[in-house]
């Protein structure tokens, strides 16, 4: 027989990594929104991401609705454990949402909204990190229940990973934006990229080397035995990657950056999920104890294997028609009579 | 219990975060069918006007939209965050109905609202209308899966409930729960109305200011006509809806009719103030028979009182009750603007009738205002369970979020909400005021048939 529960669990990750690299760049995009350098090239930058933002964070709620389907044990205990973070996240996402609409109809107050799309930007990354973290270093649960306080999830490796993924999302959108963009704006981009992608590399080291030490169980899963040979692929690819990334950019090479970076969340959120696996809320409950019903289980996938190749299809339709440097005034301003 | 109650402002904020967000979709709904009807007059006629209407709705559209999708996302976490015993118990039923509204609704709409809003110049024009009109059934299948979601809490079947959780038994029954045929009627046809009369709205208030008339009578007669064939169809499947209610949900029935005894020959308060605490109302001005004819369409017909629902099982009264004749109130004030509307139309006399237009603007709120109303009587109706007769409410709350983090939230909802509503409506009567623009060829004066009327014969005098 499969195991409905690990192909669930597949879902899950893959939506969430769908998730963190498509919206990661518009997110990253806003985080470096302010020291961009004149507002036509925040024209620019915005009209990058516009077409596409909307879909891109749709994979956040498949990432929440899908934990709900599959696993709607680990869906309640996580979200009243991070409550705090995620309802920052959200009010964040409320207000980079909205920028996208009320910046474009602005004429004196497109500086507000500069302001409410980074911050907005800022901190629900730094939120998204910090739930990373804070689901990694584990949750405390008692039967099917959350069982600690509204602060647990308030640690030094959560706000770690926290700032790891702001830069990280910043590495994400400086290399989109070298990809989508020309001129005066690509060249700050391209230097954008070196700064963050350092920072990034300082981040996911660090916090390499904090996850085997939050737990044995970790510890054991990476240098147990011969697992250090097997799993010694992951940190080397991901230093090759990281030499690539740096010598692409310096290379002037427009979309390999962004590749690079893509292939850095990937190999991270690998790393995590060798680290966890077979939990879905660490230290305790598997994905084999918090999983839905067969009925509930097999009606998702059903809908995921006939819906979701058509999703991915028509996604990648939608990014080929705005495909190209993206300029100041496209976009919205093709609008009539402005 | 400490003086502030996580339960009591769960459901706070739940109600006011959901309330906030059905007002977008209410108006997107039925305004990208809307569009799609510009769009295809367009691509048919090739007449400007069409294209100045649809560039102009699309602004509107897109406003909304953007903000149905950032206080929709909130939703989806609040389920967690706020209701996680809900979320462990239901999840297996409800959370599959969310995830296809995900898989088949929320990727489908926003892959190609891009393309709806920035393709003018990427893709051709059939492509483009492809676009809008996956766009307008993307938000339709929205709704279907959301209120299937919802009846199925309203009046639950085909899932048993296993150790402390649900399972489902059948899917076809939970998806085609016996509200759910009604209350997609009615809410999608609740949104077609409010888009109307917001389009309807608008367009009287551009030809009261002259702002351009010669496109803003075409978008008027259109949303005209439709909300004379949508606001009588509404109040059919509303009776409809509520004899369905009846049958399933009694309890709320004798509450929005605010009748405390089981009895036949009931009367229709027109007015009361409901006293649940002494089971009776006070003030009440009656019309005799009505509820029973209304109900069971015969004047000895029995109605359900409360008298049959233990106190502790009962929904509170006076929201229900008057949310519900508020509800019914606009019902008839949208059919009485379709009959003025074609009153004026027979006359000839559409654009030019002044109070009509001054009517269709006061009523631009209306079906928002109705929207609500209309959710508020039946999740309040609904009370004190989140699944009808299995699941309390009290019973749904995440056990460890406590009251004070829910208080924080709700009034970071109030201020945030607060402020992006008066920022949305800035910005929205920004572009009502610029308004769809003149015509670069004056196609109204050079083919006058295009200003007709549907029906031949009558033809809206040009200025």
């Amino acid at each position: 027989m499969t195991d409905i529960a690990f192909i669930s669990a597949g879902v899950i990750g893959f939506a969430i990594l769908m998730y963190v690299v498509l919206d990661g760049f518009d997110l990253g995009v806003g985080i470096l929104f302010p020291f961009a350098p004149d507002e036509t090239s925040r024209n620019t930058m915005i009209n990058s991401v516009a077409p596409v933002w909307d879909g891109n964070e749709t994979w956040l709620v498949l990432g929440g609705g899908g934990l709900l389907v599959f696993f709607p044990t680990a869906y309640s205990i996580a979200l009243p454990a991070f409550y705090i973070p995620v309802m920052a996240m959200l009010f964040a996402l409320i207000f980079r949402g909205v920028t996208f609409e009320f910046r474009h109809q602005a004429h004196t107050s497109t500086e507000l909204w500069n302001r409410s799309f980074f911050w907005g930007s800022v901190v629900a990354a730094f939120a998204q990190g910090v739930l990373l973290g804070a689901l990694v270093q584990g949750v405390h649960v008692e039967g099917v229940r959350y069982a600690g306080g509204m602060f647990d999830w308030l640690t030094p490796f959560s706000i770690l990973t926290g700032l790891g993924v702001v830069a990280g999302y910043g590495l994400l959108g400086a290399t989109w934006l070298v990809y989508k963009t020309e001129g005066k704006t690509q060249a700050w981009a391209r230097n954008a990229a070196v700064v963050l992608g350092g920072g990034t590399l300082v981040a996911m080291a660090a916090v390499s080397v904090m996850t085997p030490m939050l737990r044995p169980m970790i510890a054991e899963r990476w240098f147990g035995g011969l697992n250090i040979l097997y799993l010694a692929p992951v940190p080397l690819i991901t230093g090759a990657v990281f030499i690539t990334l740096f010598w692409s950019i310096l290379g002037k090479r427009e979309l390999l950056p962004f590749l690079c970076t893509i292939g850095l969340f990937m190999l991270g959120f690998f790393g995590i999920a060798i680290s966890l696996y077979p939990n879905i809320v660490p230290p305790s409950l598997t994905i084999w104890e918090a999983v839905a019903p067969r009925s509930s289980v097999m009606f998702g996938l059903v809908g995921v294997a006939v819906v979701l190749p058509m999703v991915l299809i028509y996604t990648v339709y939608a990014y080929s028609v705005f495909h190209g440097k993206a300029s100041a005034e496209g976009g919205y301003a093709h609008h009539e009579h402005e | 219990m400490p003086p502030m109650d996580a339960e009591i402002l769960a459901r706070l904020q739940f109600a006011f975060t959901v309330a906030f967000h059905i007002l977008f979709p209410t108006l997107t709904i039925g305004l990208a069918a809307i569009l799609v009807f510009f769009e295809a007059r367009h691509l048919r006629s090739g007449e400007e006007v069409w294209i100045r209407l649809y560039k102009f709705w699309v602004k509107i559209f897109a406003l909304s939209f953007g903000m149905g999708v950032v206080s929709g996302i909130v939703l989806s976490y609040q389920f967690g965050t706020n209701w996680s015993e809900w979320s462990r118990i239901t999840g297996p039923v409800l959370g599959p109905l969310i995830g296809f509204e995900v898989l088949t609704a929320f990727f489908l709409e926003a892959g190609f609202l891009g393309i709806m809003l920035f393709g003018w110049d990427k893709v051709g024009p059939r492509l483009h209308f492809l676009a809008t009109c996956l766009v307008a059934v993307g938000t339709v299948i929205s709704a279907f899966w959301i209120l299937a979601a919802n009846s199925w809490m309203q009046t639950p079947q085909g899932a048993s409930f296993v150790d402390g959780h649900f399972v489902v038994d059948d899917w076809l029954a939970v998806i085609f729960n016996p509200s759910f045929p009604w209350r997609f009627l009615h809410m999608t046809n609740a949104s077609f109305l409010t888009a109307a009369t917001v389009v309807a709205g608008v367009s009287a208030y551009h030809l009261l200011a002259q702002n351009n008339p010669e496109v803003a009578k075409r978008s008027f007669s259109v949303a005209m006509w439709a909300v004379l064939f949508l606001a009588p169809l509404q109040i059919v499947i509303g009776d409809f809806h509520g004899l369905n209610t009846l049958k399933h949900q009694p309890a709320k029935i004798a509450a929005m009719e605010g009748n405390w005894v089981t009895r036949s020959h009931a009367p229709f308060h027109l007015f009361a103030i409901p006293d649940q605490n002494a089971q009776t109302n006070h003030l009440s001005i009656e019309i005799p028979y009505a509820a029973s004819l209304i109900l069971t369409h015969d004047p000895a017909g029995v109605v359900p009182g409360l008298d049959e629902i233990p106190l502790e099982d009962q929904p509170p009264v006076g929201i229900v009750f008057w949310a519900f004749r508020v509800m019914i109130t606009l019902g008839f004030l949208f059919f009485a603007l379709g009959l003025w509307g074609a009153w004026a139309r027979w006359r000839g006399r559409l654009a030019e009738d002044r109070h009509l237009a001054r009517f269709a603007v006061v009523m631009i709120p209306a079906g928002f205002v109705a929207t609500v109303s209309g959710w508020i009587v039946t999740e309040v109706g609904r009370q004190p369970w989140t699944v009808y007769g299995v699941l309390r409410t009290a019973d749904s709350v995440s056990p460890t979020v406590t009251g004070s983090s829910v208080a924080t939230t709700l009034v970071l909802f109030l201020i945030v909400y607060g402020g992006l509503f008066g920022a949305y409506l800035y910005y929205l009567l920004k572009i009502i005021r610029q308004g769809p623009g003149a015509l670069t060829v004056r196609e109204t004066d050079e083919r006058p048939e295009a200003i007709r009327g549907a029906r031949p014969g009558l033809v809206v005098p040009s200025e």
